[in-house]
């Protein structure tokens, strides 16, 4: 009887679990294959480049990244962009404004500027952390191992995902979008097909541009991904070899108690 | 009760006894670590070195990450994305931390339920359990206070939820809210206080983990069967034991190596993984979040909290007798806090004078039931307050108390028990045959 409750425990909670995600319109999560994905994904360098230029020509409008100093964009395991250029991006940004009202040019040791105030959106530094496309297997989130959590795909189908509809509500327009919670979005269409020019030739389509400004904010969200990903695999091989050792020794270790003969 | 007879610590050279008559701590040291230990505990006897590892890297990673934090509403958010971006290692020691939170309540769970199994709480081994029990409690109330100091949205919406229900206590319950919040809600006062609670606690865990430590010491391990080692003589105690260093030492620092070796991939590969995107986004006194989740390990009481509501007729009891006083929010309180205070006075509940679950034909299904129960409140505590998750909370809650209050004060009187070993000795020759005298 027992074992028949037990069965029927684990199915009623795997099933409803799975259930619990759908809610309401939108949620609709395209599973974009980014190179940063699972143990051995990688920044795209070149990609996070374009997704620069994607963000600083289109989203810097209205959304700050206040978080993600300029510098890091020559960092390793990013962008990587020579110093140079970086101080340059840098002096080409809003000026920083001193408590006193005085202004001086942004250095590269500043932030990126912040956006606030009427019809501005919010702040992107985090924004591929602070939502997860992803919840599967039956809502375990265990597929975010190889998929990530689903942030960067979220934006991307954001992006993506508007119909053309408008719908005025209480003198507001909205946008009619598959992913945004609700199914209606303040902002409008951000991007649209050779909307910027690569200079690596790289062709500025929707899907494109979305990629690769959604790769972009993964990396203002989790800049030292690689890094993390690099001492995870330096301490799981080092563990591996260690657990495999202490089994050694305490196999060799319990043998005469358990009365065995030790053989390895 | 006398311990186990087993050899001491003899001074031998001049200087050994010169500091052995002033301050005998090699003899503590060597006493510790020779400590005779029952020599067929199985793997579920791990999860305490696992513990105590999780205890130092918390206060370690823990140490070094305040040097880097700001404890102010407008700065803690911005100093905790300042740890992962500019300090060196900062990103590892933060995931480190964070994740290091949920392994020390993984295997404190494991820990709690392989006692709950073998009779661990039963005498002489009450006081042990007890102990366990407060730094459990310690744990919890450590653990909550430290997801509130990143400042995000969960962090606030959390500490404005778990303070409220301080406030729901009849008469003197809006005082104590507002008193342990240092305001009227949850603001700098509130982050302060959690801060400097949340850096003192988890030294009083570590004196009650000596404690722990010194009471199980004094009584002996339990093990897998539940009977006692022999005292009679060393000879006799040295046929169920084996000294703690080497032999349990080196298994369970394989066991822990097994367990670290997942850990960091946790940590290396998907550190977000027992997080909430939520608290990604800075804390916001005017936007409340859509659901708000406390974090997976407190699931389960959080689901008996939530259980008891209005029109569930031990609720309604509850309000006819005490005149209103004890409404449905005061009563969910009163279960949560209940659920844990009813296993911790287990050692009393517990009728059986059969110690191990593996002699004990009708427990066993019981308590596999319990464990059922322990994921499904899990479960449903993250669920949204509605049909079906209601049902089946308030359920799950009922059957966490019936086998605390009800089950296992009738089992002991109506379970007729399999015989068990007459010594802990003939258990390991009934496994290893071969086994030397």
């Amino acid at each position: 009887m027992f074992r028949k409750i037990a069965i029927a425990s684990v199915a009623a909670l795997t099933l409803s679990m799975g259930a619990a995600q759908a809610a309401g319109p939108g949620g609709h999560v395209e599973d974009v294959p980014f190179s940063f994905e699972g143990p051995f994904g990688t920044f795209d360098q070149f990609q996070l480049q374009r997704g620069l230029q994607v963000y600083t020509e289109v989203c810097a409008a209205c959304h700050g990244l206040k978080f993600v100093p300029i510098r890091t964009l020559a960092d390793p395991g990013g962008p990587e962009l020579p110093a140079d250029q970086v101080r340059a991006y840098a002096a080409s940004l809003d000026a920083v404004v001193s408590p006193d009202g005085t202004e001086r040019p942004r250095e590269w040791t500043d932030k990126f500027p912040a956006r606030s105030g009427e019809g501005m959106g919010p702040d992107l530094s985090l924004m591929a952390k602070a939502r997860a496309g992803f919840h599967g297997p039956y809502g375990t989130g265990i597929n975010q191992l190889t998929k990530g959590i689903g942030g960067p795909e979220y934006i991307y189908s954001i992006l993506t995902g508007y119909s053309g509809e408008e719908v005025v509500e209480a003198g507001t327009t909205f946008y009619e979008n598959h992913t945004f919670p609700g199914g209606k979005i303040a902002m409008g269409p951000p991007l649209s097909e050779g909307q910027v020019e690569f200079a690596d030739g790289h062709e500025a389509s929707l899907e494109n541009m979305a990629e690769d400004v959604s790769a972009f904010l993964m990396w203002t969200a989790e800049p030292h991904m690689m890094a993390r990903k690099q001492s995870g695999f330096i301490a799981v091989t080092f563990l591996a070899l260690l657990t495999v050792l202490l089994y050694l020794t305490n196999k060799k270790l319990w043998a005469r108690a358990k009365g065995k003969s030790f053989e390895a | 009760m006398a311990g186990i007879p087993h050899d001491h610590y003899e001074p031998r050279t001049g200087i050994e006894k010169w500091l052995h008559k002033r301050l005998p701590i090699v003899a503590l040291a060597y006493d510790t670590l020779m400590i005779p230990t029952p020599k067929n505990l199985n793997w579920m006897w791990i999860w305490g070195i696992v513990l105590a590892f999780c205890l130092g890297l918390q206060i370690v990673t823990g140490i070094v990450l305040v040097m880097h934090y700001t404890p102010h509403v407008d700065l803690a958010f911005a100093s905790v994305e300042h740890i992962m971006r500019d300090v060196n290692g900062g990103h590892m020691l933060r995931y480190l931390h964070a994740n290091g939170a949920s392994l020390f309540f993984f295997a404190v769970y494991l820990h709690i339920f392989r006692g709950l199994y073998y009779g661990s709480y039963k005498a002489p081994r009450e006081v042990t359990w007890v102990v366990g029990m407060i730094i459990y409690l310690l744990m919890m109330a450590t653990a909550f206070m430290g997801y509130v100091l990143p400042w995000g949205q969960m962090s606030f919406w959390g500490a404005t939820v778990i303070t409220g229900l301080f406030g729901a206590i009849p008469g003197i319950g809006p005082i104590i809210q507002e008193w342990l919040l240092g305001g009227p809600a949850v603001d700098n006062a509130t982050l302060n206080r959690f801060f400097s609670l949340h850096y003192l606690l988890p030294f009083v865990i570590a004196a009650l983990v000596a404690v722990h430590i010194w009471a199980f010491h004094t009584t002996g391990n339990n093990n897998p069967t539940g009977v006692e080692v022999r005292r009679g003589s060393k000879e006799e105690a040295q046929k169920d034991t084996l000294p703690f260093w080497p032999y349990f030492v080196i298994k369970d620092l394989f066991a822990l190596s097994l367990v670290l070796l997942i850990f960091f991939a946790v940590v290396g590969f998907m550190p977000n993984f027992l997080g909430h995107p939520d608290n990604y986004i800075e804390a916001n006194a005017l936007a409340t979040p859509a659901h708000i989740v406390p974090e997976w390990y407190f699931l389960p009481f959080y689901a008996i909290l939530r259980a008891f509501v209005d029109g569930v007729w031990v609720v309604e009891i509850a309000k006819f007798v005490s005149f209103g006083i004890i409404d449905a929010k005061f009563f969910g309180v009163l279960a949560m806090f209940g659920a844990i205070a009813v296993m911790a006075i287990v050692p009393w509940l517990d009728t059986s004078s059969v110690r191990s679950g593996r002699y004990r034909p009708m427990f066993k299904w019981w308590f596999a039931l319990l464990c059922i129960d322990f994921v499904v409140l899990m479960w449903v505590g993250a669920m949204p307050a509605e049909e079906p998750y209601a049902t089946i909370a308030l359920i799950a809650s009922a059957y966490w108390f019936a086998y605390f209050l009800v089950i296992l004060p009738l089992l002991g009187v109506i379970e007729k028990p399999l015989p068990q070993p007459a010594t802990i000795e003939e258990d390991f020759k009934a496994h290893y045959p071969d086994a030397a005298e």
